[in-house]
């Protein structure tokens, strides 16, 4: 695509010596590690044993790849049905986002209808009535239908995302009408058009974004938080975040095993995916 | 394109429709409704009118969580977003070892804010801490940076920054890709040095980008909880109780549904503020394309 072409960076402009181009590596190779650091940091501390930490808790390296810490977090939580619940929920949010996304950008991009533009402006406006404003009726209302605690309460919350929407449509602008039209005249209904047909012209767009909102979702906090008291339906984040609160004193070791476990998979998808993920920030300007 | 039939459209719409009704519009009305009652949880709800607003107001407990909430967000924002400029300018280079700094600095963005927290509880931890150990090998003086009323806010804004400022720097670099190099061939021709050219070229035509980026960091900013949840729970001494921290307190420790509720109200009313100042920084930069 034309537009990948040109948001490749553009060569640095000749650097004014050998000398000025080491240093400038040099200097944001430090940088970079203002970056690394912490992360080292956990995963060094994560392999110490308790008389380590109480002994020297700054030394930079363990005395051996100690399993003690993990074995601790294992003992201490359902960390399957944690990383389970968190996959189910995220992947549910994601993949709602999407089905319910497709044909409300297919309308606002393709058809004409009376609204079109009050629709438009109604799901750009959800940007305003952001979770923290939400949380409190929307408990009451699924604690009234006996849906709190259930992943149900996780998940619909979330189900339609403006950023979502918008960017399905515009992605949708680009696609000509002619390929919708011949489409009809092959006699595909609009549901087949709508999930069979556009799809993977945009497939792009849907992969960047069903990664952004995975990976927000998965990470999330907030709502897990305010929405569940069940450990049947309780995420990832809110039991490593416990594992600090139970007055730990000084086993950080045991902290920062669960945040190894809890980091690693965002940190590997990104890795992965870098591409789509920058993708999706970066359109949120364009 | 004409519909296929006239209802097919609004069909389409409906399931967005119905959960926006269900999930957004419903709920900020009731929130409305609901800061007019006092309600525990427990017992039936007791109209009060006004009377939590005129609490929230009289009582400055709303003024106080404003101000924390306001320094914390001029903080970060400023903080991130120089950052993050500095070094999109930096780092808009082709090559492994340029994309593998971009890499590092993102990566703050998309691992969860609980990780980030508990990440820097450690660095920042009072005994045991490698940052303060390391503040204090160079002889510079340490705090208690998590335990002094008046340094914990900046500390958890400087963590705030250290992960968002990859947001800043992704979007400042796609804007500095959409300018043309001919425009630097041409001010270079002109003699323009480095700063010169960054003053006369780049900044007028990042002018857009930096709007976008300082409201979108303003508006999380305000909305910020997870980190302060773990990190400080508001404290100390309600030092770090900003916006969001506050309505979680009321509604799950004070078990205050219906002052909550209003501070939900007054939170939404400044998010409109400033999603105004958005829009009114957006119409702005573009009365004035190419400034300067």
């Amino acid at each position: 695509m034309p537009r990948e072409a040109k948001r490749q960076p553009p060569a640095a402009a000749a650097p004014p010596s050998d000398v000025g181009a080491l240093l400038l590596k040099l200097g944001l190779g430090a940088v970079a590690l203002l970056w690394l650091a912490p992360y080292a940091w956990m995963l060094s501390t994560s392999f110490k044993t308790l008389p380590e930490i109480v002994a020297a808790p700054t030394a930079p390296l363990p005395s051996g790849l100690n399993l003690e810490a993990y074995r601790s977090v294992f003992e201490s939580m359902p960390l399957g049905r944690y990383y389970w619940n968190t996959t189910v929920m995220a992947l549910g949010i994601a993949a709602v986002q999407i089905l319910v996304g497709l044909p409300a950008g297919y309308a606002l991009a393709k058809l004409h209808f009376t609204g079109r533009g009050v629709a438009l402006a109604l799901v750009v406006a959800t940007l305003l009535i952001p979770a923290q404003v939400r949380f409190v009726p929307v408990f009451a209302l699924l604690a009234n239908v006996g849906l709190a605690n259930t992943m149900t309460a996780l998940i619909l919350p979330f189900g339609v995302s403006a950023f979502g929407i918008f960017l399905v449509r515009q992605a949708l602008l680009s696609v000509p009408d002619s390929l919708i039209e011949a489409a009809r005249m092959d006699g595909a209904s609009e549901l087949r058009i709508i999930y069979g047909l556009l799809p993977p012209l945009i497939a792009p767009t849907l992969a960047s974004f069903f990664l952004f909102s995975f990976v927000f979702h998965w990470n999330d906090y907030f709502w897990p938080l305010v929405m569940t008291t069940d450990d049947a339906v309780r995420t990832l984040p809110l039991g490593i975040a416990l594992l600090r609160e139970q007055g730990t004193g000084v086993r950080w070791h045991i902290v920062m095993a669960g945040n190894v476990l809890l980091s690693v998979p965002a940190l590997l998808v990104f890795a992965l995916t870098q591409k789509y993920l920058l993708r999706a920030v970066a359109s949120r300007a364009g | 394109m004409r519909p296929r039939t006239p209802v097919s459209p609004y069909l389409m719409m409906a399931p967005t429709a119905l959960l926006l009704v269900l999930f957004f519009f419903y709920p900020l009305l009731f929130a409305g409704y609901q800061s007019l009652f006092a309600w525990d949880l427990l017992t039936p709800p007791r109209y009060v009118g006004l009377g939590h607003y005129a609490y929230l107001f009289e009582s400055g407990e709303l003024a106080q969580t404003l101000i924390t909430t306001l320094t914390f967000s001029v903080v970060v924002v400023t903080g991130s977003m120089s950052l993050g400029l500095l070094l999109a300018v930096v780092l808009n280079r082709r090559g492994t070892f340029w994309s593998f700094v971009r890499g590092c600095i993102f990566s703050a963005y998309v691992v969860s804010w609980v990780s980030v927290a508990l990440l820097w509880l450690w660095v920042l931890d009072a005994d045991g801490g490698v940052f303060s150990a390391a503040v204090r090998a160079v002889g510079l003086p340490t705090a208690d940076w998590l335990g002094d009323p008046d340094v914990a806010l900046y500390t958890v804004a400087g963590v705030t920054i250290w992960k968002i400022a990859g947001y800043a720097m992704v979007l400042f670099l796609a804007g500095l890709q959409d300018i043309s190099p001919s425009l630097y061939e041409a001010a270079a021709l002109d003699g323009a040095g480095r700063w010169q050219r960054f003053v006369n070229v780049t900044w007028p035509l990042l002018r857009p980008t930096a709007a976008f980026v300082g409201t979108t960091s303003l508006i999380m900013s305000f909305q910020v909880f997870d980190v302060v949840r773990v990190m400080t729970q508001g404290g100390p001494v309600h030092a770090t109780t900003v916006f969001v921290y506050a309505i979680y307190e009321q509604v799950f420790l004070n078990l205050r549904v219906g002052r909550a509720s209003a501070e939900v109200v007054v939170f939404f009313v400044l998010l409109l503020g400033l999603t105004a100042l958005q829009l009114w920084a957006w119409r702005r930069k573009g009365e004035s394309p190419h400034a300067a």
